[in-house]
């Protein structure tokens, strides 16, 4: 296993090179320009000159090693810094993946919209997971009965409908009906008591129940067929006829051989929590890294959707490898030697 | 659009007033909540001319002095505004020098000087520093501080109208004690100092991150004591126009909501909920259809759309740029894509009043029939498909814009009227990054305009027209010899009009200038160059316990936010 997992790590290496260079070729070959955005009353020679001080006069293989520096040397030693509160070399002078919309550098956006991001979306994500797998259970155990029907249904509406629909939706009936919930996400909002972890739960209701219905009408899917697969099976027949109890059968024997193939689809949907959600970030304005990279390609911000793009590029790549990984632990039958 | 200019000041002024009248003391109203659903980027307006930024900061850093909502200048930091009359600017027009109003304090507690002001001019005309409002010190030679509250600006050359440098929300002060070490090259890597300024405005940055939110408390060392009425405010960005004014006029979660460019269907059902008002205000913004009086047509390589490829084989004909314009019900397109925000016009050059012709409006009268008697006469003859042609030459239009909801529903509604007087339209949109990037190697750029017709909005900076009007100018057309920069997209060349603009450029006495404009208005109208379709206004939102708005379309929209108020 251990010697499986290096050889997957090294062959990982050449892959993102390949990755960061199609990133980087693709964004830079596109027809953009980070001053199209800009007031016409801008003359065109500011213009060029903004240009220019973006870096943008440099031919491409120069920026793409400087990019590879900076985001390979530079910003790793930048976070082993900030974490250990040590200074290695001439930190100050050390060049930073900057943002051509704000200046700033591109990992103190990133690390700044990180905490809005893994609430909600990853709160939706565990949300939609406890939803389905009891929903997919029963689903399959009761098939073809009433519950299953509307599970079904409610499966099919809730990975049909886009989130832009159910978003708006929700806001026309409970923020501007009913008004029970604010339809803005504050992203200064601290808690620090619990009038603030109230104002934070009722902020994050609508957004995480936009795409925890659409995560649950996934994933309930896979267990219910998972679960249908391994009812037929003989060692269910075997437990039964052991004489072991049907709860027994149904949650020891059944849901755990049925979750092998659940859990790597659950692993390998968890860089889609860090990548955002951006069209529901952008419906509730909750401003986490979906809507930071859709401003950046709006904006043709091209060196914060460089880095923000494989960075997803390099979560996808890990989370394939874990799911591998976790396959085995789950699965003895299943050697990769 | 006078009569509606005139009712909003009264308006806002009787407002003022009340509101006047009503405050007490410094942040006794609470908190103010302002969406930009464009999300500010960066409060250094010298490093991002998006609007958004520019109008976030100028919560914050302010110029000399500002221009309110009916275009005056008024001064912020000065006592008056410098004029030939009061000895402000000098009489060969090369210099203008202004006088600091006493005891003004930046918000950290340290005085406000002319070293300032004197520090604001060398950051922005750093040579490597890429500043984006640098077309604002124009033909600066100096700035020299003559004395701690006196500042003197000098022009190499007589500036009629020298209120570039530091006037209007592009062209703020900055501390020199906090940018000093951030000039040229550095400027990109102070973001400390770029999110959070110290100002002289209402407000002070409490907390900014970047394309999401920025919180402010009051400035304690404003200088009048009584203002801001608001302890704390927020400024929060993202997701759409439509939300925006849902989350004002429906939700009344927030307070004030900036460009609602939004179908005025779903603007006045929202409006009904009577939580907010819709205000609108009139710049100098209009969206025109410009004609190419080239010829756009790919087989002639390199050359196509330069004066080289010789004109344009049917729209060099007077005939049919009248008619293109007369057969287009701008009232119509009023209606369906602006509302409140729109106004039909003939001029390119429709405000500030002084510069706007009244002469030319021939264009608001839609008449196909006029159209369609113009074409015959011209020996345009509709062949058996209905379309228009002559000497094998079809009158069919590739017309491009940018990519955009109301821009694409008007093209339809264009194409329709063309048909209805026997002209073909192709229609095209580009992404607005494309369009408007200027990226010399695409062939998709409004600038080499590889099309026959292309419609988008253009306005200027400021109240003074004089270098806009001179984008029309036979030198200023875009082509591959100045790398395709240059304003003249139509290709116009007119020898008459280039004498106009030289005359502007020599002429102080603002009366003259007035009839200049009004002349090379009528010229541009008149001959097709353009084609002006609807005057476009600013459409914001604010709630209805929000007073003292006064809707802004030649400075920021939150120029006079220290006279904001919440209702009783």
């Amino acid at each position: 296993m251990l010697n499986y997992t290096l050889r997957r790590l090294m062959f990982a290496v050449p892959t993102l090179l390949v990755i960061s260079f199609i990133i980087f070729a693709l964004l830079d070959l596109a027809p953009n320009d980070p001053t199209g955005n800009l007031p016409l009353t801008i003359p065109p020679e500011v213009r060029e000159q903004i240009r220019q001080t973006l870096g943008l006069g440099e031919p491409f293989h120069i920026r793409y090693l400087y990019w590879l520096n900076q985001f390979f040397i530079n910003e790793p030693l930048n976070i082993i810094e900030r974490i250990f509160g040590i200074e290695i070399g001439n930190s100050s002078e050390r060049l930073r993946i900057r943002s051509w919309a704000t200046r700033s550098p591109v990992v103190d956006l990133i690390i700044e919209r990180m905490p809005q991001t893994l609430w909600v979306v990853g709160m939706s994500y565990v949300v939609g997971i406890l939803i389905a797998i009891p929903v997919g259970i029963i689903s399959a155990y009761k098939q073809y009965s009433w519950f299953d029907q509307i599970g079904t249904f409610v499966s099919m509406v809730g990975f049909s409908v886009p989130t832009f629909f159910t978003g708006v939706v929700l806001i026309v009936i409970f923020s501007v009906q009913l008004q029970w919930f604010p339809s803005i996400y504050d992203t200064t909002l601290k808690v620090t008591d619990w009038s603030s972890f109230w104002a934070q739960v009722r902020q994050m209701v609508l957004p995480v129940t936009v795409l925890a219905l659409y995560n649950a009408a996934q994933l309930s899917r896979f267990v219910r067929a998972s679960m249908l697969d391994n009812l037929n099976q003989d060692y269910v027949r075997t437990a039964r006829a052991k004489g072991m109890k049907e709860r027994v059968v149904l949650l020891i024997h059944v849901l755990r051989n049925s979750l092998i193939p659940v859990v790597t689809v659950i692993a390998l949907g968890i860089p889609t929590i860090f990548s955002g959600a951006i069209i529901t970030e952008q419906i509730f304005r909750v401003n986490g890294l979906g809507q930071l990279l859709i401003i950046a390609i709006q904006g043709a911000d091209i060196p914060l959707v460089q880095t923000l793009t494989f960075i997803f590029a390099v979560l996808i790549v890990l989370f394939n490898l874990i799911a591998d990984l976790v396959y085995g632990i789950l699965d003895p039958r299943i050697r990769y030697e | 659009m006078k009569k509606f200019t005139t009712f909003l000041t009264g308006t806002a002024a009787v407002l003022a007033l009340g509101a006047a009248s009503a405050q007490a003391e410094r942040g006794s109203d609470g908190h103010l909540n302002i969406l930009y659903w464009q999300a500010v980027s960066i409060l250094n307006p010298f490093l991002s001319g998006g609007t958004k930024d520019v109008e976030g900061a100028s919560m914050v850093i302010e110029p000399l002095a500002k221009y309110d909502e009916a275009g005056n200048m008024v001064p912020a930091l000065v006592d008056e505004i410098p004029t030939v009359e009061n000895g402000g600017v000098s009489e060969d027009l090369k210099s203008i020098t202004w006088k600091i109003t006493e005891g003004l304090l930046w918000s950290d507690g340290t005085p406000f000087t002319a070293n300032d002001v004197a520090f604001t001019a060398e950051y922005c005309m750093h040579p490597d520093g890429g500043c984006q409002q640098i077309a604002k010190f124009t033909d600066v030679e100096s700035v020299e501080v003559v004395d701690d509250l006196t500042v003197k600006v000098n022009f190499s050359v007589p500036k009629p109208f020298p209120y570039g440098p530091f006037v209007g929300a592009e062209s703020p002060i900055i501390q020199k004690a906090q940018f000093e070490n951030c000039t040229g090259p550095r400027a990109p890597e102070c973001t400390e100092q770029n999110f959070g300024p110290h100002g002289t405005g209402a407000f002070r940055v409490t907390e900014f991150r970047a394309n999401d939110v920025v919180s402010f408390e009051a400035n304690p060392h404003f200088r009048d004591a009584a203002k801001p009425a608001f302890a704390t405010a927020t400024l929060k960005g993202g997701g759409d126009a439509a939300s925006a004014a849902r989350s004002i006029l429906e939700t009344g979660e927030f307070d004030y909501a900036w460009n609602l460019q939004v179908e005025p269907e779903i603007l006045n059902q929202m409006a009904a909920a009577g939580r907010g008002v819709v205000v609108s205000s009139f710049g100098t913004s209009v969206e025109r259809l410009e004609l190419n009086w080239t010829d756009p047509s790919p087989d002639k390589g390199a050359i196509r759309s330069t004066i080289e490829a010789g004109p344009h084989p049917f729209l060099s004909d007077p005939a049919v740029r009248k008619a293109l314009s007369i057969s287009i019900d701008r009232e119509l397109l009023v209606e369906a894509g602006y509302g409140a925000s729109g106004q039909a016009t003939c001029n390119i050059l429709p405000a500030p009043e002084l510069y706007a012709s009244t002469a030319v409006n021939w264009c608001l009268e839609y008449d196909v029939e006029e159209a369609n008697r113009l074409l015959d006469e011209a020996g345009w003859e509709r062949g058996g498909d209905g379309i228009r042609a002559k000497d094998g030459v079809r009158l069919s239009i590739l017309y491009q814009t940018s990519t955009n909801s109301v821009r694409q529903a008007t093209q339809a509604l264009v194409k329709d009227m063309w048909q209805q007087i026997g002209i073909e339209t192709e229609l095209r949109n580009i992404d607005a990054a494309v369009f408007f990037g200027g990226d010399p190697a695409s062939p998709d750029t409004f600038q080499k305009f590889y099309a026959d017709v292309e419609m988008y909005t253009n306005n200027f900076p400021g109240t003074d027209p004089e270098r806009y009007m001179a984008g029309w100018l036979c030198s200023d057309i875009p082509s591959p010899a100045n790398g395709w920069l240059g304003a003249n997209m139509p290709r116009f060349c007119s020898e008459e009009y280039d004498a106009l603009v030289g005359q502007m450029a020599e002429t102080a006495e603002l009366e003259a200038r007035g009839e200049l404009a009004k002349k090379m208005n009528d010229i541009l109208s008149n001959e097709g160059a353009l084609i002006p379709l609807i005057h476009r206004g600013d459409v914001s939102a604010h709630s209805v316990t929000l007073e003292g708005v006064r809707m802004n379309s030649w400075d920021s929209e939150l120029w006079n936010v220290a006279d904001w108020t919440r209702a009783q």
